[in-house]
């Protein structure tokens, strides 16, 4: 089992530790509740360096990029990035990843879960390429800071103008002492910051600390994987391995926002055209549920009118509007906002109604 | 993490508090801690006959949902109503307020299928 360099804090902090992705990380501090609601209203650190990073470097990085991820990488500029997927050539979802555009370079960040299957899956396209694939994974450390306070303490330790980088852009600069990539993305939907540096387990500490004691007066708390999952979730973002798979397309999972099928040929093109042309025949849709106590889960039947028309692929309590929201994939018929649907959750079937995400609206 | 000595335990992370025929019974501390911030206890209905080591109801957590089995046979003589309105009880008291159900206990010879603090204890590594 795999550690990150902030592993010791974890444990000193007193969080539940669970496997995931082969690493043995913090799904919880505080509570999932305290956490959820510590990000939403001020700010809370979290150690995502798990998640698998790649460069991808040569004369022909642009066009192996463009040719495994589905949305256009020759718009962006130095310092943007961007939000993508791969697909297997039958549509079906690879991945989502981060695409980062430097000047001679670039850097996928991908799911911690794929990170073996995506590097031999880019590999195996590079055929005559002139590029370097490169798994940086293991050297680089992963934090990110989210939430309404989250820039005002990270400004406290930096000479970068925070307030000045637009939402999808990064920067270099100089953070608590450290060298290290400064981007600001998240997967809260709240402002937030995402931290990559290379570092041994004593600088990991020093960050940490650091943006600890900047956070102090805002109340800052670590947040683990658990509060990470119902903070996305609300916000009507996907997670692979739930929400998206190799047997979902990005038309059908909402993800057309990312798949330019007019920017030339990539992997999965053919087919989404035709998914494109024939129309999506099921939708991946947001819904709440209003009864009391009635919570959706992963794997519910999902009924329109007494008969199964698809199933939830994420289910919670949302922590702020203290109901049950999720997600699923349902027959186009019925995927229209307002539409009642069922769930059924215990042998009951419960009222639900579609609706459009993010369930909190910002 | 405290487990009291007058419990019996399960291995689904029950206990149960027998006084004469009748018994209480709850989750245990590592049990809550495991799941988190507890959202809803579906409780039993009274008079219900239920068998030990059969799902009387479930707990719902943020992160997930588990079923609640029981330490022993018997009727349910009252369930905690207080949960209902604070379901978080389960966390913050799991062998005091945060009790679920009280069982009046059918046979009292399934006592020896429970286990006690220091077998409980091993089975969870605490």
């Amino acid at each position: 089992m795999k550690q990150t360099t902030f592993y010791n804090i974890h444990k000193q902090l007193g969080a539940k530790i669970v496997e995931f992705a082969g690493f043995e990380m913090p799904v919880q501090y505080s509570g999932i509740i305290d956490e959820h609601k510590t990000v939403r209203s001020s700010v809370g650190i979290f150690d995502v360096s798990h998640m698998g990073e790649f460069e991808i470097r040569g004369k022909d990085a642009l066009a192996l990029v463009q040719k495994v991820t589905t949305n256009d990488a020759s718009k962006l500029i130095d310092g943007k990035v961007q939000y993508s997927s791969m697909c297997y050539p039958d549509g079906g979802i690879v991945d989502d990843l981060l695409v980062y555009k430097f000047e001679n370079h670039f850097m996928l960040v991908v799911n911690a879960a794929n990170l073996n299957k995506d590097f031999d899956w880019i590999k195996s396209n590079i055929g005559s390429m002139d590029v370097q694939l490169i798994d940086k994974s293991d050297d680089i450390s992963l934090l990110a800071v989210q939430g309404p306070k989250s820039l005002v303490t990270l400004q406290k330790l930096t000479g970068a103008n925070l307030n000045a980088m637009p939402y999808y852009t990064f920067v270099h600069g100089n953070l608590a002492g450290f060298d290290m990539l400064i981007s600001r993305t998240g997967y809260t939907g709240e402002l937030g910051f995402e931290l990559y540096f290379e570092g041994t387990v004593t600088i990991s500490e020093k960050i940490w600390n650091a943006i600890m004691n900047a956070g102090k007066e805002y109340g800052i708390k670590p947040i683990g994987l658990g509060a990470r999952d119902t903070l996305r979730l609300e916000m009507g973002m996907c997670l692979y391995g739930n929400d998206i798979d190799q047997t979902t397309n990005p038309l059908e999972a909402g993800l057309g926002w990312v798949t330019k099928l007019d920017k030339g040929d990539f992997i999965g093109r053919d087919v989404l055209l035709k998914v494109k042309e024939a129309g999506v025949k099921r939708k991946l849709i947001g819904f709440t549920i209003d009864a009391d106590k009635a919570f959706p889960r992963h794997g519910y039947e999902i009924r329109s009118n007494g008969s199964a028309v698809g199933h939830v692929t994420s289910g919670t309590v949302s922590p702020i509007l203290d109901k049950g929201i999720g997600m699923g994939y349902v027959d186009v018929s019925c995927a229209q906002v307002g539409t009642t649907l069922g769930i059924v959750i215990r042998n009951k079937e419960i009222k639900a109604q579609v609706e459009k995400t993010p369930f909190i609206k910002k | 993490m405290t487990f009291p000595e007058n419990l019996k335990y399960t291995k689904d992370h029950e206990w149960i508090r027998v006084e004469g025929d009748t018994g209480v019974v709850g989750i245990t501390e590592y049990a809550q801690g495991e799941l988190g911030d507890v959202v809803f206890v579906e409780l039993p209905q009274i008079h219900k006959q239920v068998k030990q080591g059969e799902s009387f109801g479930t707990i719902e957590a943020v992160k997930a949902v588990s079923d609640l089995y029981s330490p022993l046979s018997g009727e349910v003589i009252e369930a905690n109503a207080e949960l209902e309105k604070a379901p978080e009880l389960v966390n913050k008291d799991p062998y005091g307020k945060g009790w679920i159900m009280k069982l009046k206990i059918s046979a009292t010879n399934e006592l020896d299928a429970l286990l006690d603090v220091k077998t409980y204890r091993e089975l969870i590594g605490k």
